[in-house]
């Protein structure tokens, strides 16, 4: 069972290694279409996707935020990874749950952005 | 929507928009009584009573053009569907609370389903955001205060951290097991 004296043992912790980890500035940020057309779509299990690898990989450096309707509803669920060194932008469209898992792993650990989920490769 | 939790993610995105720093989730079941409802209340910006009306009802007209949103008139139809009700209070620079009544054994009632990851995610993907959950099932009750897991957290582990997101889906999953009781624990 989970209890919030794990919580402080978690805190502890993270006291420890404070400043062995680089503070604040996320390399990436993952912005995942919440708006109704993009869950009625099915971006909650995509949100959860990248939130459940990012954390299982233990990333510090991706930051996954939720964003409104970008006005490309036909392609929910949209998903938009943001390099937050060089402001470049990657569309990924039609997501699901395991397109979501490969791009953590390819895009977020690796660097290589999977050309196949793109907008470019979808319209 | 296939499930009444993706209303909810879709409902408290509102909350967002508006600017709210706290908002509550409650989601109260009541089998002796056939109700299940699912309050959203927030400190947003808040809305005028003209403006609720014409959320609320897409068709009302007034003299400003808006764009139509469908969030909340969905929302409120699939309450009104199992023969429940819906409300919306609101005011202006204060906050809104949305209240929807549902009937669960009506044949048009759609499941809650996993509330459980509405909520988690609302909380992982909005740190600086404060939430409490309230889930109640006749005699059980589980509550998730964010402000009590800052207190603990203090600043050295943020909401979103790996450790704590992790931590977070296990107890809110654990906890809301036991509430909700019946399936396998
Ligand atoms: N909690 C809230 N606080 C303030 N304004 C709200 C709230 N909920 C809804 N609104 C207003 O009602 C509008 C319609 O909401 P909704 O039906 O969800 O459609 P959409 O979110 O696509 O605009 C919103 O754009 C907003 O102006
Ligand atoms: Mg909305």
């Amino acid at each position: 069972m989970k209890s919030l004296a794990e919580l402080q043992a978690i805190r502890d912790k993270a006291r420890m290694q404070v400043g062995l980890r680089s503070e604040g500035n996320a390399e990436f940020r993952v912005q995942v279409g919440m708006a109704t057309c993009g869950i009625a779509a099915g971006a909650r299990p995509v949100l959860n996707a990248f939130v459940e690898e990012a954390a299982k990989r233990g990333l510090q450096n991706v930051m996954i935020t939720q964003t409104g309707c970008i006005g490309i509803c036909q392609f929910e669920p949209v998903v938009e990874v943001i390099n937050t060194k060089d402001g470049s932008k990657v569309t990924y469209v039609k997501m699901t749950a395991e397109k979501a898992v490969r791009v953590v792993n390819d895009h977020l650990v690796n660097g290589n952005v999977v050309t196949e989920f793109t907008i470019g490769a979808n319209s | 929507m296939r499930e009444l939790a993706l209303n909810v993610m879709d409902i408290t995105q509102n909350s967002i928009s508006a600017g709210a720093t706290l908002i509550h989730i409650t989601v109260e079941e009541n089998t002796g009584k056939d109700r299940l409802s699912i309050a959203v209340e927030d400190n947003g910006c808040g809305m005028t009573e003209e403006q609720v009306k014409s959320v609320i009802d897409p068709f009302y007209t007034t003299r400003t053009t808006r764009k139509v949103g469908l969030g909340v008139p969905l929302f409120k139809m699939e309450a009104e569907m199992t023969g429940g009700s819906f409300r919306i209070d609101s005011e202006k620079g204060k906050g809104t609370k949305l209240l929807a009544e549902f009937v669960p054994s009506h044949v048009d009632m759609i499941p809650l389903g996993n509330i459980t990851d509405t909520v988690f995610l609302l909380i992982t993907c909005n740190p600086s955001l404060d939430f409490v959950y309230r889930r109640v099932k006749d005699e059980a009750e589980f509550v998730l205060d964010t402000r009590e897991l800052r207190e603990i957290l203090g600043e050295d582990a943020p909401l979103n951290s790996p450790e704590v997101t992790q931590w977070l889906k296990g107890y809110l999953e654990e906890q809301t097991q036991i509430v909700e009781g019946g399936n396998s624990i």
